[in-house]
């Protein structure tokens, strides 16, 4: 199939495309790298009038250290963050879910704030992002406001996004260095949507523990204390105490009522935890 | 090309052969590597026009009304005008087959999702599909038939209401099995392999054009078949068959999905014939995976009796392939069915046999025959049962094989449905495999237990594969297509070098090469000067075209004999020059040889086009082209085979299975290019392990396909390959020019088996046996968890 008729504008700065965004109230889409978004538009799953390029804004392009924060530029690609080209505060965590999402095509287009903004529940970001403590910077010819990428992410392919905003950036603090990470997807091949998406960023040295479970067709699953997965403790051999049945019964409350996806989720959330320990 | 005709020619110097039997590398591939290949989407006509076509959002309705918005009445064309135009009949002669009508645009009916309704043509594909957008359809939907089991039941809704029922063809075959009914195992199975999309690189296309000047259709169409595709064209257009002209170009993948007269190609033909359109359809892939190229679904209730030491009594068989709602052309409806009876026991001996087999008409595309036609699904069934046997006997699975596996003794062997075996040592291929495999130290490694928690399992197939069967075979199934001799025109150019034309299509097989490799081997030309023209029928000799894994058996053998033909006249020509008794002078290396002088192919060539005043008045005035036909001494077909070993490793948590190790012991008879074939190997085992860990194409109840784009329908990458370790055996065929057998399709036929039987071996401590395919992480999981809720409860 082919792409309905549409307008293009490839503004050449922010000011702009947020002028654009706003004028064209609702009916324009944004395009980054694309890769969610233009298999949509040729399979007419989406038919705006306008599409509005930021892709050539080196404003959205930047990365850099604010304090012990990583503000991420909303066009910084899965390749850049792969390839190290920006600094890490993640002790190298996000690299290595960047290495990881779909093919290297995929990851030298498709951009941080674009696979966030999709908000597809299946996509690594929305996952890890929420794991890492991530906040999302929205902004909108009103100014700029910030959430959390738990609150930003609102639904299936649905954020909180208020028409005229755009994806601005993304700020990741720094991982403490007795914080301990686990990221583990189920797919059977490269380039195949996750089954299942489990993240965990476990302190017990300030007996802090965050997991995330993803990939569940809605909003992933974030417990920001997840104490009650280690039998209401998160201590220094954590990795000892993972209670699979309280996962399973956590799954089942959020109305994962499917045995099979119940056991590889469950699964892929016990090899997070230990790859986390490990 | 400069550099690879140097580099050929520098092969040549080195003495390195060309004929059959050398690892030649591909001589098409110096087009294909450099992206100069020539696809139907490449194919420029002036003033084309782009179709796009309104199909069934339904998979079974009534149409009551088709809505064509006003500005578009003239672009927009449905059933109502194609006047005259006949629906696509693929009628078999077998006993009691229903006969389908595919109307070429829907009438009265819509019978599965996608069927075509109406064309649209407009300067861009995008514009036409938003005029095909803006065509509104008023269907009354009616219950849809999508499984082939219910659709057998009285009372079920019925896809073609005249018929009563909805079974194209019930068939069997018998030998009384009363006798083994009390034999001391008996193991009985339900196994199924799930629809599939064939999925080539490149999809379907057609582009068509009306040629005033020659009063001729030329339509350009990826087709294996492009002959058979005159035929239909022609029977459905009421038109001359010297008023089509069929061009088939470069080619991505045909696997039987490009073996099929598609309705598109009757609407595109129509519009340039009745409406003067140049006009262009490009199949994408969300029309390739729901409207088209379906394949493989089958079911099998299947008992196997055999004696304590594992030997075979009989095999109890009832299956069920959905054949989908229309038969297909030429093929036919039946074919996947009706074969399953014929070839189940393949190369096993067994004194009692029997098979009922059904197929069904349900409201889903038409089941089209994809490489290795039905035995994929019967090496699933039987090789699955033949380790469950193998279980019950406690008996080691290469040992069930060997006590049953036919002889090389007994060659040639008629099996028990009187498949006649040309040659083979089976059990020979099978010891290899498993020397290959290390049994035991697959089961070494099962006792150690894996650090990471997976479960290790061995699993083994053996198939085989019928090729090249001809005019006794198919005449009995009395479809449109019986193929009977295969011709080829050899023709050298007065330069010296060689142009072949064959009426079979290369799409993948390296036919432009191993054809070479055939004319060189009777006539000495290098293989640089000869060129193979095939995929035109102005062109080309007349043939049923590229399928059933026959072409180096007729093509090579009718350009052999071509070849032969022409060295025969040259020979004359070449004693006569030398001023020889022609019974004195041999052909050797592109010269004719007496006892001390010699004249080269070229100069005789010469003479013959440029200085005819030189020949002889007695000269064959053939001269040095021939047209010559070829069938096999005995065309029941040759018969490869192959033993696949596969050591698998499954994750019981995540339900994944990764192949560790991989081998192949093959014979396809004498091998014109065992590289080529390696890749065909390569290619056919990537297909296999798509059908047995990843392809599904699911319906839901209302026979909406659920796999539309390639994020849903899986196929495996290179990543999910292995790389196979591969061993030829190569038994000549008696019956062939130079003993080859046809392997085209073998490779995608028994890794299934292989790997179920693997994935099996894997998870046997579970209490776990997987019988349907594709084994996914879901079907891997929930097996699984019944294994442990079953064993729980036994607690």
């Amino acid at each position: 199939m082919k792409a309905a008729s549409f307008a293009y504008r490839r503004p050449s700065d922010f000011q702009t495309a947020l002028a654009m965004m706003a004028d064209a109230g609702g009916t324009a889409k944004i395009i980054a790298g694309g890769q969610s978004l233009g298999p949509m538009l040729n399979l007419r799953l989406v038919a705006p009038e306008l599409i509005i390029d930021i892709s050539g804004l080196s404003e959205l392009k930047q990365a850099e250290r604010d304090g012990d924060d990583l503000v991420i530029g909303a066009c910084i690609t899965h390749g850049d963050i792969e390839d190290e080209r920006i600094p890490d505060v993640t002790r190298g965590a996000m690299q290595r879910v960047a290495a990881a999402i779909a093919y290297r095509a995929v990851r030298n287009r498709g951009t941080i704030g674009g696979s966030i903004s999709h908000a597809d529940p299946a996509a690594d970001w929305v996952s890890a992002l929420s794991a890492l403590r991530a906040k999302v910077t929205l902004r909108s010819p009103g100014g700029e406001r910030h959430l959390a990428i738990e609150k930003f992410v609102t639904g299936a392919l649905e954020t909180a996004l208020r028409p005229g905003e755009i994806v601005a950036s993304i700020r990741v603090p720094m991982m403490r260095p007795s914080a301990r990470w686990g990221y583990v997807k189920a797919c059977r091949k490269p380039g195949e949507f996750a089954h299942a998406i489990a993240a965990v960023l476990i302190d017990s040295e300030i007996a802090a523990s965050r997991a995330v479970i993803g990939a569940v067709d809605a909003v992933p699953i974030v417990l920001g204390d997840a104490a009650a997965l280690f039998g209401g403790r998160v201590t220094c051999d954590f990795g000892r105490h993972f209670d699979a049945r309280a996962a399973d019964k956590l799954l089942l409350q959020a109305g994962i009522t499917d045995t099979v996806n119940r056991h590889i989720h469950v699964a892929v959330l016990e090899r997070a935890v230990r790859e986390a320990a490990a | 090309m400069a550099q690879a005709e140097a580099d050929l020619g520098a092969s040549t110097k080195a003495g390195l052969a060309q004929g059959v039997g050398a690892r030649l590398t591909r001589k098409e591939d110096d087009r294909f590597l450099r992206g100069r290949g020539q696809y139907v989407a490449d194919i420029r006509v002036a003033g084309l026009q782009d179709i796009a076509f309104v199909r069934s959002p339904l998979a079974h309705a009534r149409i009551k009304a088709i809505r064509v918005p006003e500005p578009y009445r003239d672009v927009v064309f449905t059933a109502a005008d194609l006047i005259g135009v006949k629906p696509i009949r693929a009628v078999s002669g077998l006993p009691g087959f229903k006969i389908s009508e595919q109307p070429v645009l829907a009438t009265g009916k819509v019978r599965h999702v996608g069927e075509l309704v109406a064309m649209c043509v407009a300067p861009t594909r995008a514009e036409a599909e938003d005029i095909a957008a803006a065509v509104m359809l008023e269907l009354e939907e009616l219950p849809a038939v999508t499984d082939m089991r219910k659709a057998r039941d009285e009372g079920t809704a019925l896809v073609h209401e005249h018929w009563g029922d909805n079974i194209f063809l019930e068939s069997a075959f018998e030998v009384d099995i009363a006798a083994a009914l009390d034999a001391p195992i008996k193991v009985t199975r339900e196994i199924t392999t799930a629809r599939q999309c064939m999925s080539p690189l490149e999809g379907r296309g057609v582009v068509a054009t009306f040629d005033h000047r020659l009063d001729q259709l030329t339509l350009w169409t990826g087709a294996q078949m492009p002959h058979i595709v005159r035929n239909g064209l022609s029977d459905c257009l009421d038109i001359a068959q010297g008023q089509i002209r069929i061009i088939s170009p470069d080619i991505g993948g045909g696997f039987g999905h490009k073996g099929i007269l598609l309705p598109e190609e009757v609407c595109l033909a129509w519009l340039a014939i009745h409406k003067g359109l140049s006009v262009r359809w490009i199949e994408d892939r969300r029309e390739h995976l729901t409207a088209s190229a379906n394949c493989r679904e089958h079911h099998y209730n299947i008992t196997v009796y055999a004696d304590r030491d594992g030997r075979l009594r009989a095999i109890d068989c009832e299956a069920t392939v959905d054949s989908g709602a229309y038969s297909s052309y030429p093929f036919s409806a039946c074919l996947e069915a009706a074969q399953v009876a014929s070839i189940l026991p393949g190369p096993y001996r067994m004194p009692a046999y029997r098979c009922r087999t059904f197929s069904v008409a349900t409201n889903k595309c038409p089941i089209l025959p994809y490489r290795g036609v039905a035995r994929t699904g019967v090496c699933f069934a039987l090789e699955i049962m033949l380790d469950a046997v193998a279980v019950e006997a406690g008996i080691d699975p290469g040992e069930v094989r060997l006590r049953n596996l036919v002889s090389p003794d007994q060659m040639p062997f008629d099996n028990i449905t009187k498949k006649h075996f040309d040659s083979g040592n089976y059990p020979q291929a099978l010891r290899r495999a498993l020397a290959a495999i290390d049994v035991p130290a697959v089961r070494a490694r099962q006792r150690a237990k894996e650090p990471d928690g997976r479960l290790i399992g061995v699993g083994l197939a053996i198939y085989c594969e019928q090729a090249a069967h001809g005019t006794s075979v198919y005449a009995g199934w009395g479809i449109p297509m019986v193929p009977g001799h295969e011709q080829a025109n050899a023709r050298m150019t007065p330069d010296g070098g060689l142009e072949i034309r064959v009426g079979v299509h290369s799409h993948g097989q390296g036919l432009e090469t191993t054809l070479a490799q055939i004319a060189n081997e009777i006539l000495g030309i290098d293989t640089a000067k000869v060129r193979v023209v095939h995929g035109d029928t102005a062109l080309t000799p007349y043939s049923t075209g590229t399928w059933g894994s026959r072409s180096m058996v007729m093509a090579g053998g009718a350009v052999a004999t071509a070849c032969i033909e022409i060295g025969e006249r040259a020979k004359m020509i070449g004693a006569k020059l030398l001023q020889l008794d022609p019974a004195m002078v041999s052909l050797r290396d592109g010269l004719v040889r007496g006892p001390n002088s010699s004249i080269g192919l070229s100069d005789i060539a010469h003479t013959w086009y440029r200085r005819p005043q030189d020949l002889p008045p007695d000269v064959d005035p053939g001269g040095l082209e021939s047209t010559s036909g070829y069938k096999p001494r005995r065309d029941s077909g040759t018969f490869s085979y192959a033993a696949h070993a596969v050591t698998v490793a499954v994750d019981p948590d995540l339900g994944e299975v990764e192949l560790l190790d991989y081998v192949i012991v093959e014979d396809g008879g004498v091998l014109v290019n065992p590289m080529i074939v390696d890749g065909q190997i390569y290619g056919g085992l990537a297909q296999g392990i798509g059908t047995a860990l990843y392809e599904e194409m699911p319906f839901d109840r209302a026979g909406q396909p659920l796999a539309t784009t390639l994020a849903d329908y899986l196929l495996p990458g290179p990543t999910e390959v292995p790389e196979p370790r591969l061993d030829h055996m190569e038994t000549p065929s008696p019956y062939t020019m130079f003993g080859v057998k046809g392997i085209g399709e073998g490779g995608a036929i028994a890794p299934p088996a292989a790997i179920a039987n693997a994935v099996n071996d894997a998870l046997r401590p579970l209490g776990v046996e997987l019988l349907h395919s594709p084994m996914s992480p879901r079907r891997i999981i929930e097996a699984i968890l019944k294994a442990r809720a079953a064993q729980g409860s036994a607690v």
